[in-house]
């Protein structure tokens, strides 16, 4: 930590969502009705901690989205409930900021007016601009805030992306495999971003991602998520507590092992 | 620490970023070769768009102008009689004596005026239902059916019914147009409403956009490209019916004119109505495409 941003006028009077305490209560998800109904996620009940980073692992189409979605209030459980710090989510939930697998900007608008765009109702203009101002510094992109998103490169879109789900001063982050579209050496370079950002502002996290790595180096705890026997619906397969304290080494021989027995969770054969 | 949400932030990480970026956007800047000017950070090059317009107008010019010429040879080489074929002289002088008695310019009038009301009123209903029948299902359900069952209904069939119900005045040569002018905008508005992206849609949404936010800050701008080609194949329409509701009755307007001047054998004010068709038509296009042109570049 050699260079502390000096907070901006106005920003001192941005009030800090503090981290929020998420609970899934029996969450439960069919689509579709009759003989076409499919229960896509079953008796899903965990935990998380105001400021922890869970991340959720699991094979494509178990379910992480859907769940991700759930506690956005983006999408409704047909049973269960997600509870937000004592209320249930019911509809879209102002506490959650959203980043997505692809970027999802407004082409239209400049970078610095989509970050805007994840802004809590009710911040003055004077105050959005320099909490934009900020993020787009956070991120890396100050001198692009007057690009169009097509103008900028992929991983660069990402940052704006994170940086407007920053903006809404979340109490639960929620990422959707954010990074899995990115080549390798960005992919590293958003992951300490990441965790950067969570140093200087501890919010809950839940991080979708398919990249078993990514989920040692970035989670205090690592849900797996899997069908059971009966094929009904994927549901907690496995939990798993990361040791040690980030940032941790890429090459630690104990992240080796519990790596190799996650991919077999995931019924891959890590060796 | 400033307030709780402070940022810290190292130098190195920042500068590894900005690092990481400059490359990549010179290689997105590759990748979009095809499209002109792709100037990487600093967009798009109006001046460089400019010089190549000022040079495709003489270029645009060559096909008329030797259209003119094979015209002007033609009629001098004496295979057609005057009636057939009038040379270009004749039918300037026709205007010539049509601006002197003031007939030329009240005829453009009428036509251009009853082609922009009928353009703007058809065009705007086209907007609002298009909009309603694409982003609400249940006014899909509703008006999709009647509205797809009056579109089979070939267009000028309206017309012994429009001159029964409004007399041949005004009325019932705008209805015309209007019912023209409505149908290309209501087809591409509700078509490219349905396929908005939905990923976008649903992180507008996420953020907490809905109703009438999300349609001017999401919805309406994605369909800015569709909306400018369906305006200008209804404008294209608009002339079309104009003159097919002159031709069938009217006193007035270059419909009229064609119509009257086939009938007193007056083959070069013919020429001269088609001739203003063609420059009118080409005109309200291009101001179109201007409007389209800048509208795309604020919002595509
Ligand atoms: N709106 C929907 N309607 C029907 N099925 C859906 C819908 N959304 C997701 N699904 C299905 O639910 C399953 C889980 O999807 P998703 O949560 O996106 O998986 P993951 O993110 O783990 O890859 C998939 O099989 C998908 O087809
Ligand atoms: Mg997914």
């Amino acid at each position: 930590m050699t260079a502390v941003l000096s907070p901006l006028p106005g920003a001192a009077t941005s009030a800090h969502a503090p981290a929020l305490p998420v609970s899934f209560r029996g969450l439960r998800r069919t689509f579709g009705t009759g003989s076409a109904a499919r229960t896509v996620l079953r008796d899903v009940t965990f935990d998380v901690a105001p400021g922890e980073v869970l991340a959720i692992l699991g094979p494509s189409g178990c379910g992480k989205s859907t769940l991700l979605r759930a506690t956005a209030g983006l999408d409704h459980p047909s049973a269960g409930s997600v509870v937000i710090e004592d209320t249930p989510v019911h509809g879209i939930d102002p506490r959650c900021a959203f980043a997505f697998q692809e970027p999802r900007l407004l082409p239209w608008h400049t970078l610095q007016a989509n970050v805007a765009i994840g802004l809590p109702a009710g911040c003055s203009a004077r105050e959005g601009k320099a909490k934009v101002a900020r993020l787009l510094e956070l991120v890396g992109l100050e001198h692009f805030a007057k690009h169009r998103p097509r103008e900028v490169s992929g991983g660069m879109a990402q940052r704006a992306s994170l940086a407007r789900a920053l903006a809404r001063n979340p109490g639960v982050l929620l990422l959707d495999e954010p990074f899995g579209a990115l080549d390798a050496l960005t992919r590293i370079k958003m992951q300490d971003l990441l965790l950067e950002i969570h140093r200087a502002e501890p919010t809950t996290v839940l991080l979708v991602t398919h990249d078993v790595d990514e989920a040692l180096q970035l989670a205090d705890r690592i849900i797996v998520l899997g069908p059971d026997a009966a094929g009904e619906g994927a549901s907690i397969a496995r939990t798993v507590e990361v040791p040690g304290s980030r940032p941790r080494g890429r090459a630690s021989a104990e992240l080796a092992l519990m790596r190799a027995s996650l991919l077999e969770t995931l019924g891959v054969d890590g060796h | 620490m400033g307030y709780p949400g402070e940022p810290k932030i190292t130098g190195s990480s920042v500068a590894d970023g900005r690092a990481a970026a400059a490359p990549a956007t010179t290689a997105d800047a590759a990748q979009a070769g095809a499209v002109p000017a792709p100037a990487p950070a600093t967009g798009w090059s109006p001046a460089g768009v400019r010089t190549r317009n000022w040079a495709r107008l003489p270029l645009g010019l060559i096909i008329p102008a030797a259209l003119l010429a094979a015209w002007q040879a033609a009629s001098a080489s004496g295979l057609f009689t005057v009636v057939q074929l009038p040379p270009p002289a004749m039918v300037l002088a026709a205007a010539g004596e049509l601006v002197d008695r003031g007939e030329l310019g009240i005829h453009i009038a009428i036509s251009t005026q009853r082609v922009l009301i009928g353009f703007l009123v058809g065009a705007a209903l086209g907007l609002v239902l298009g909009a309603g029948v694409g982003l609400s299902k249940l006014a899909d359900a509703l008006l999709a059916p009647t509205i797809g069952a009056l579109r089979a209904v070939p267009s000028l069939a309206w017309v012994p019914l429009l001159i029964l119900w409004m007399k041949i005045g005004e009325d019932s040569k705008v209805t015309l147009i209007i019912i023209g002018a409505f149908f290309p905008v209501f087809t591409t508005v509700s078509l490219a409403l349905r396929h908005v992206d939905r990923n976008l849609v649903e992180a507008a949404r996420a953020f907490g956009l809905k109703g009438v936010r999300l349609l001017t800050t999401v919805q309406l701008p994605a369909v800015v490209p569709a909306v400018f080609s369906g305006l200008r194949l209804a404008l294209a329409q608009a002339w079309l019916f104009l003159v097919a509701a002159e031709l069938i009755a009217s006193s007035m307007g270059l419909g009229f004119l064609l119509i009257d001047s086939q009938n007193n054998g007056r083959t070069d004010r013919l020429l001269l109505a088609i001739v203003m068709l063609a420059v009118i038509g080409k005109i309200t296009d291009a101001l179109l495409g201007l409007a389209e042109k800048w509208a795309v570049k604020r919002w595509a």
